[in-house]
């Protein structure tokens, strides 16, 4: 369990680190967290010949939450958004998220660009980042870019990113005050990857859910809207009494695979049920 | 006998006082010294290339590339170790028709395990033997694999080694009595078949040694992290053929051993011929990718159990069948049939019952050996007892406790041989179920159950009755043919200053077993525990010894060590007395001073007794014959092992919905006899509950139909962490051993066996409702859907 012998460079600044990245083309990896690459080098998964340290860049930094939408760096270490007040005022469903991301050892050194740079399906930052809408701030040698997250992510553990290219920062709309969130997950043991989970946002006016977004991890290929979950959401009235509906919309979003351990159609039912308990949560949420 | 140790015990301090490990400052503080922490000048590293296939042909080895990679001294195969090493052959010759034919250290032709190790690449780095290991080419022509316990007898299947003509490993039967006229006259019978899927210890310090032969004096020294060194130096000796007295096995800190470490392992003989080869120290840990295809793996049986049932409530009789898949090889000395022999001998053993038959196989498959873990067999006979004495009490229409009441032996009935054959003596099956039940305040639990059942929250309680084989004797090793020592000794030496210092034969991987040792020798001598120092894990100092396995710590190495007191104590109360000229008998030993027996005032401090012992001999009379440093060995001669006992209960919830289960509480009432250090029996416990409810509940190695392990890193091979504990009660009820002056038993293994029993009980107590069982370890939350599945009233969860 060592890692193959790489090359390391610290970059001086994000020009720098887009050269070296660019340079070298498939066989360079930014580093910053280092929560997962650090893994899944010492199992010899992958060998980059080069790593970039982008860990000193400060246009990576900071959180700003003080307009129409949150900034949020791509440096940021989980345990900030764990903690930031003014997320958990603005976009309470990121800290609580992360609330469930691993442990608190790989929350203080793991970060969000990497978390949705890695897109790992079993992640919930990629699933909270569709969920919310947000939009991904790209940089590269030939510029910034933005992309939506509904579009970065574009298959198991693939995204929009071009060789060269790093996230740069999050930008989240701040949902509008009748905005209701859940989250939850199924894990074996605290801290795990989730085998499946639900990120949901739903603009709930008087007792019925206006629109919904829900996002499923753990058992999918990527982050991406569950399509006929939101609409099947949509209009609903709180608490929700019928619920035949949901449960096949869940059976058409979903095709998760048979893993060691789980069957696809058990998948599917922790993905039927976890949805009733969310879509249940929706409605206590409000009584606050 | 119980009088003298009572009145050694009578001005005793440190025996049963809860003093925290005495290394515990300096592990924690990162001051620990493990076998990778330690570096020989010249030192080379070891990696492996392992075989990737269950079972194939090797067709070549290719090793120029990895030869001339940077940094390589050596790349050695089957072909350059193997003969420097007699073959390890794992036959207990105390079993008859027990086979396993020699494992050699490499595999050359065949390999037959995924993980069996065939090259050995040596470098001056760890990473850079990882890197040459990458260049080395096997051709494999993959073979079918039989993996199965049920499959292994099936002709259709393979067979691991072929001159054995079948898979057939060991076959014992037990048959006591008229069991199958105690059936078909039973009023109810209970039956089931019980599966418990593969795991393994998972020490937090993966295993690892540093071999250094010297070829100037054709000597060896291994730093192993092993239990016991004297059982290596033996083996290095042996099959090395290197004079005894020229091999040396020390063991540093451990970072946890289970049984796991106690192992013998082909792979580490390979280290010291590789060291012997190259004449440079060479070491070779363990990463935690290899801790799961190459450490000892442990459980994979199917067992069926029966129990016969009277309509007034009395069990009448039991049949047990296991088949244990004990993979490719006997593990050498400590062999693959004790298992399954514990599976069957220890099945019912509190129950009042004599009519009794069991059979258990062990059977080569293609997967990596089953050695020693924590617990051994003796979970399985617990699970499959008590969650048939559940369903038996079911089906009598008896409360659970009650039921277990009614079937103890009753109280007085000891000694007694159980129809398995353990001689119950000083067990306290009755006193141990009243603590726990007023523990767990037993009926409101069972109230507030079966009010929650009312609003769909279905929790289930667990009772497991549990019996604990330990401090094994040699009656068990001695005829088996294996060179395993069952004794233990200690040095102690009066320092010139006035303290101890002892170096005893049992070892410790962080039970804190030395920290104990301390507390017997400060009492049985008379002074402070601070003024005691203890170290172990050298096998070329210490009295002869077994270290540390079977639980035997205190019970074996704490009696030896108690010996060791009193002799130390004796001597230095005869030269005291010529000291000041008075007789031994006015003299005493107390917080390290000699006192006056009558008055208690100091006649003179261990100090200056051993100022004079040491120095000043030519105060003494010149024929007075000092002797402050004193050896002590002890061995149990007649006993098999000491019994001891406890019960255990879970309380479970079952997400019927979802298939998973929440631990809501864990109790432990034990047994072990004398305790020395409550604290840590404390932490012994609730260490073995923590690997027993992971064993239920998360622990498995998932193999593929055709062999290859599917779950080999942390992330998927699931260890319960802290969060995924419930708080754990632990009480106790102490029966002193009568064999023995201290009445100390084993304490290592209690916690897992009766965990595993109470939360398999507790688990198919919540699933009453439903009618359906869960027999398949470990309860992932698809074998509880799949349970809930085939419930007859086919209960509406929602679905």
């Amino acid at each position: 369990m060592k890692a193959p012998s790489f090359r390391y460079v610290r970059a001086r600044s994000l020009q720098h680190a887009y050269q070296v990245l660019q340079h070298h083309n498939g066989d360079a990896v930014a580093i910053a967290g280092g929560q997962s690459l650090m893994a899944g080098l010492n199992l010899r998964l992958s060998g980059p010949k080069v790593l970039v340290d982008i860990g000193g860049l400060p246009e990576l930094s900071g959180m700003d939450c003080g307009g129409k939408e949150v900034r949020i760096g791509a440096l940021t270490r989980h345990v900030e958004v764990l903690r930031s007040k003014a997320l958990q005022e603005r976009i309470p469903l990121l800290p609580q998220a992360v609330s469930h991301v691993a442990h608190a050892a790989i929350r203080n050194r793991g970060t969000l660009g990497g978390s949705l740079a890695y897109a790992d399906p079993a992640a919930e930052l990629p699933a909270c980042a569709v969920a919310l809408d947000a939009t991904i701030v790209v940089g590269g040698l030939e510029g910034e870019r933005e992309v939506k997250a509904t579009d970065f992510f574009t298959g198991l553990m693939d995204t929009n990113l071009k060789p060269g290219e790093l996230i740069l920062a999050v930008r989240f709309p701040v949902p509008p005050p009748h905005t209701r969130f859940a989250f939850d997950e199924f894990t074996r043991r605290q801290g795990d990857f989730a085998v499946v989970g639900l990120a949901v946002t739903a603009l709930v006016g008087g007792d019925q859910i206006e629109t919904a977004r829900a996002v499923y991890f753990g058992c999918v290929d990527r982050a991406k809207l569950a399509e006929q979950v939101s609409s099947a959401l949509c209009g609903l009235k709180l608490p929700v009494a019928d619920r035949g509906a949901i449960r096949n919309a869940v059976t058409k979003d979903l095709e998760p695979d048979d893993t060691p351990g789980w069957r696809a159609e058990t998948k599917l039912r922790l993905a039927q049920v976890l949805t009733q308990r969310i879509v249940s949560r929706l409605a206590e949420s409000g009584t606050q | 006998m119980a009088d003298s140790a009572d009145k050694s015990r009578s001005s005793q301090k440190a025996i049963g006082a809860s003093i925290p490990r005495s290394e515990l400052t300096r592990l924690m503080s990162g001051k620990g010294r493990y076998v990778d922490d330690i570096k020989l000048p010249r030192m080379l590293h070891l990696a492996y290339v392992r075989s990737p296939h269950p079972h194939a042909r090797i067709i070549s080895i290719r090793i120029d590339e990895a030869l001339g990679a940077p940094g390589v001294e050596a790349v050695l195969t089957g072909d350059d170790l193997n003969p420097m090493c007699k073959p390890l052959v794992g036959v207990a010759l105390h079993r008859p028709g027990h086979r396993s034919p020699p494992q050699s250290l490499l595999a050359t032709e065949r390999a037959v395990w995924q993980g069996q190790p065939v090259v050995a690449v040596v470098a001056l780095t760890r990473a850079e033997a990882e890197d040459a290991a990458e260049q080395v080419t096997i051709q494999w022509d993959p073979l079918r694999a039989v993996t199965h316990p049920l499959d292994a007898l099936d002709k259709s299947k393979p067979v691991v080694h072929p001159e054995l003509g079948d898979n057939l490993a060991f076959d014992f039967t037990i048959n006591k009595g008229d069991t199958d006229k105690a059936f078909a006259e039973a009023a109810f019978v209970v039956e089931d078949q019980f599966r418990f899927e593969r795991q393994l210890a998972m020490t937090l310090e993966p295993r690892g040694l540093i071999a250094d032969f010297n070829p100037g004096d054709g000597s060896l020294t291994v730093i192993h992290s092993h239990q016991s060194p004297f059982q290596m130096q033996d083996v290095f000796s042996q099959h090395l053929g290197i004079a005894e007295h020229k091999v040396k096995v020390l063991a540093p800190d451990i970072g946890g051993g289970f049984g796991m470490k106690l192992n013998l392992y082909a792979e580490e003989l390979a280290v010291a011929a590789a060291s012997m080869r190259l004449g440079r120290p060479v070491k070779y840990c363990a990463d935690r990718l290899e801790s799961f295809l190459a450490d000892a793996h442990a459980r994979d049986h199917v067992l069926t159990g029966r129990m016969a049932v009277s309509s007034a409530g009395d069990i009448t009789a039991m049949e047990v069948e296991d088949f244990g898949a004990v993979g490719a090889y006997g593990m050498p000395l400590r062999f693959n049939v004790a298992e399954g022999m514990m599976a069957i001998t220890m099945s019912g053993a509190p129950y009042n019952f004599s009519d009794y038959k069991a059979r258990t196989r062990s059977l080569y498959v293609n997967k990596n050996l089953v050695g020693m873990y924590r617990g051994v067999g003796m979970p399985f006979a617990c699970v499959l007892t008590e969650v048939l004495a559940d369903r038996a009490a079911r089906a009598v229409g008896m409360d659970p406790v009650e039921f277990r009441r009614r079937n103890y032996r009753p109280r007085g009935s000891y000694p007694c041989v159980t129809p398995g054959g353990q001689k119950l003596e000083t067990v306290s099956f009755h006193e141990c179920l009243d603590k726990l039940v007023k523990l767990i305040d037993y009926d409101e639990l069972r109230k507030e159950q079966q009010a929650l059942r009312q609003e769909g929250i279905y929790r289930g309680i667990g009772i497991a009755t549990f019996v604990e084989q330990t401090a094994y004797g040699p009656p068990y090793y001695g005829p088996s043919g294996a060179r395993i020592s069952t004794q233990d000794g200690c040095n102690l030496r009066l320092e010139p200053s006035g303290v101890l210092r002892c170096v005893t034969s049992i070892t410790d991987q962080g039970q804190g077993t030395l920290t104990g040792i301390a507390q017997i020798i400060a009492d049985s001598v008379g002074v402070p525990y601070a003024d005691v120092g203890v170290m172990a894990g050298d096998s070329s100092i210490s009295p002869y010894g077994g270290g540390a396995w079977a639980s035997r710590g205190m019970a074996i190495g704490g009696e030896a060590a108690l010996g060791a007191g009193r002799k130390l104590r004796a001597n230095i109360l005869d030269l005291a007395a010529a000291i000041t000229q008075t007789s031994v008998e006015q003299l005493d030993i107390t917080g390290g001073q000699v006192v006056n027996t009558k008055t208690g005032m100091a006649v003179i401090s261990l100090a200056d007794v051993a100022k004079v012992g040491y120095f000043r001999q030519d105060t003494l009379p010149a024929d007075f014959d000092v002797q402050l440093s004193v050896s002590h060995s002890f061995a149990a001669n007649a006993q098999m092992c000491y019994l001891a006992n406890g019960v255990q209960a879970s309380y479970v919830e079952v997400d019927v919905e979802s298939g998973f289960i929440k631990l809501l509480g864990q109790w432990a009432v034990d047994d072990c006899g004398r305790i020395i250090n409550p604290l840590l029996v404390d932490e012994q416990v609730r260490g073995g509950i923590a690997q027993g409810i992971g064993a239920v509940l998360f622990e498995e190695c998932m193999y593929s139909p055709e062999g290859y392990l599917q779950n080999g890193t942390l992330v998927d091979y699931l260890v319960p962490m802290a969060g995924d504990l419930p708080d754990i009660f632990v009480e106790h009820v102490e029966t002193p051993e009568t064999a023995t002056e201290l009445g100390a038993k084993g304490v290592g293994e209690a916690g897992l066996i009766g965990a595993m029993g109470a939360v398999w009980v507790s688990v198919n107590d919540a699933l009453v409702p439903f009618e359906t069982v869960i027999t398949h370890q470990p309860f992932s939350p698809e074998r509880i859907l799949d349970a809930i599945s085939r419930s007859p009233g086919a209960l509406n969860t929602g679905h």
